[in-house]
């Protein structure tokens, strides 16, 4: 076991926005999170991160409690988070330059995560001149290059045209079966959820809490969309929060 | 097809519209308190190859950008540190805020006292015009700054010194350099202000004693010469706008 919630919570100005979310995560494994919109998805993965501190609780990763962002862990923020003013490639080594990384290593490094990922020859574009797709590619980048330990995805295809999301969902499995790195996802999207998560917890609506957890032994299958198992574990989830959204 | 985002094309469009328009003024005015636009050229022309004009000039420019340098660079970190310091921010803002409305220009006699008649106080003067513009919106501009940037650097294990350097000075600096665009016309309008007593060089004092001396082709050489100057000292600013924020000028694909 790697990853350890335990019994997460957090208010905001008097409102319990999460409620006793306890979850394990172990090496290898990938979980998706799914919830309504404003359920308190997007605080959980910060609590988990590090960015935020949970009210009561504690995040573990191998034991450790984590009191802060780490480079261990990486997160791919709602919007990418892509600076503006920084190139592509800038941007994708900014989490090896806050490592100390020397220039010319952290830069052939992006390189090589962005041509992993279909984007090589963009590296000195900005990203304001990429295409939203082209701009989570570079979210994905930046989050691997760095060789965390754990991944933190919110919401991370949501703004994207249908026939992107489905290549940057496979572009994601395909990073993830190299690497396997275990990852926490958050999406409203019950579809994604059974492409992205060998395990599917569903949250309640405010305070948010876990209700269920769906196992999804479909996981990684290119085609899984396709699959019988696919159509009866959406059919499940749909009836799932059909009773609690 | 020719483009009207090249700026000689475009100051020379302006240029043509606003002569005509001055033709017909002085048409109409019988060309004596208002030269005819090509005697004022002509004597500008002149006034270019001559040595006192470019002295006047020099003198001016030298304020100007002297003072325009010092604004920045005094009002652009206070701006920064405002901004992203929220107890600063709460012990200096009133301060700012309630002196931003007090014309400064009303000040010049205490700085004359204060700083003497050289170049100090009129370059003072300017700056704390300058300053307080460029100090208000690079303050409003950090602070308009999507906290999903600071979670971006964060995330990575950035220190409060990446998030400076990799956030709120790249994203503060468009703010500051339009502020410093914007108050090249404060400034050159100061400058004509301050240099119009107590000074025997610059172009303000140049138009002043010209239009003492009823020598209005002199008077409209000085006109014309700081409004080179104003558009010069613009086009700086823009230039270094576009260098330092080179992301805000580009376009997103289709």
């Amino acid at each position: 076991m790697m990853l350890r919630a335990d019994n997460l919570g957090k208010s905001f100005g008097g409102t319990r926005v999460l409620d006793d979310v306890s979850f394990d995560l172990g090496d290898g494994e990938t979980l998706a999170v799914v919830g309504p919109s404003g359920c308190g998805k997007t605080s959980l993965l910060y609590m988990l991160s590090g960015l935020s501190r949970p009210d009561s609780g504690a995040v573990f990763l191998d034991g450790a409690p984590v009191t802060g962002p780490t480079p261990d862990i990486s997160i791919i923020l709602q919007d990418y988070g892509l600076l503006p003013w920084r190139t592509v490639v800038d941007n994708v080594a900014l989490g090896l330059k806050v490592q100390g990384v020397p220039r010319a290593k952290r830069l052939e490094l992006a390189r090589a995560q962005l041509a992993e990922l279909g984007m090589a020859g963009h590296g000195q574009e900005y990203p304001a001149t990429l295409s939203g797709g082209e701009q989570q590619r570079v979210a994905i980048a930046r989050a691997f290059v760095s060789r965390p330990r754990l991944m933190l995805l919110d919401e991370p295809f949501s703004s994207l045209d249908a026939l992107t999301r489905e290549r940057l969902q496979r572009t994601l499995l395909d990073v993830w079966t190299r690497r396997k790195v275990p990852y926490v996802l958050v999406t409203h999207s019950l579809e994604e959820a059974v492409v992205l998560g060998r395990r599917i917890m569903v949250m309640s609506s405010r305070p948010a809490r876990p209700v269920a957890v769906f196992d999804n032994p479909g996981f990684g299958d290119a085609s899984i969309r396709d699959t019988e198992a696919c159509f009866r574990l959406l059919r499940e989830l749909r009836h799932t929060v059909e009773a609690l959204w | 097809m020719v483009s009207l985002e090249s700026p000689l094309l475009r100051y020379g469009l302006v240029m043509l519209v606003l002569g005509l328009l001055w033709k017909l003024a002085a048409m109409a005015l019988g060309g004596v308190i208002l030269p005819h636009p090509e005697d004022a050229l002509a004597a500008f022309a002149t006034a270019l190859t001559t040595r006192i004009f470019w002295e006047h000039f020099g003198v001016s420019a030298y304020r100007a950008v002297t003072a325009m340098a010092l604004a920045w660079g005094i009002a652009f970190p206070l701006g920064l540190f405002m901004g992203s310091v929220r107890r600063a921010d709460a012990l200096l803002a009133p301060f700012i805020f309630l002196t931003y409305p007090v014309p400064k220009i009303v000040l010049l006699p205490v700085f004359l006292l204060l700083l003497g008649l050289g170049d100090a106080s009129k370059i003072a003067m300017i700056t704390l015009i300058l300053a307080y513009q460029i100090l208000v919106t690079t303050r409003d501009g950090v602070r308009s700054i999507h906290p999903k940037y600071f979670d971006s650097v964060r995330s990575l294990g950035g220190s409060r010194w990446n998030v400076l350097r990799e956030v709120l000075i790249p994203a503060a600096l468009p703010h500051g350099f339009t502020a410093l665009r914007l108050g090249t016309g404060v400034s050159v309008a100061v400058l004509f202000f301050v240099e119009s007593f107590a000074t025997t060089r610059g172009l303000g004092y140049m138009i002043m004693d010209a239009w003492g001396a009823m020598d209005y082709l002199g008077m409209f050489t000085g006109i014309l010469g700081m409004s080179m100057m104003g558009a010069a000292l613009y086009e700086v600013a823009n230039l270094l706008e576009r260098r330092a924020c080179r992301w805000m000028f580009l376009r997103r694909k289709t």
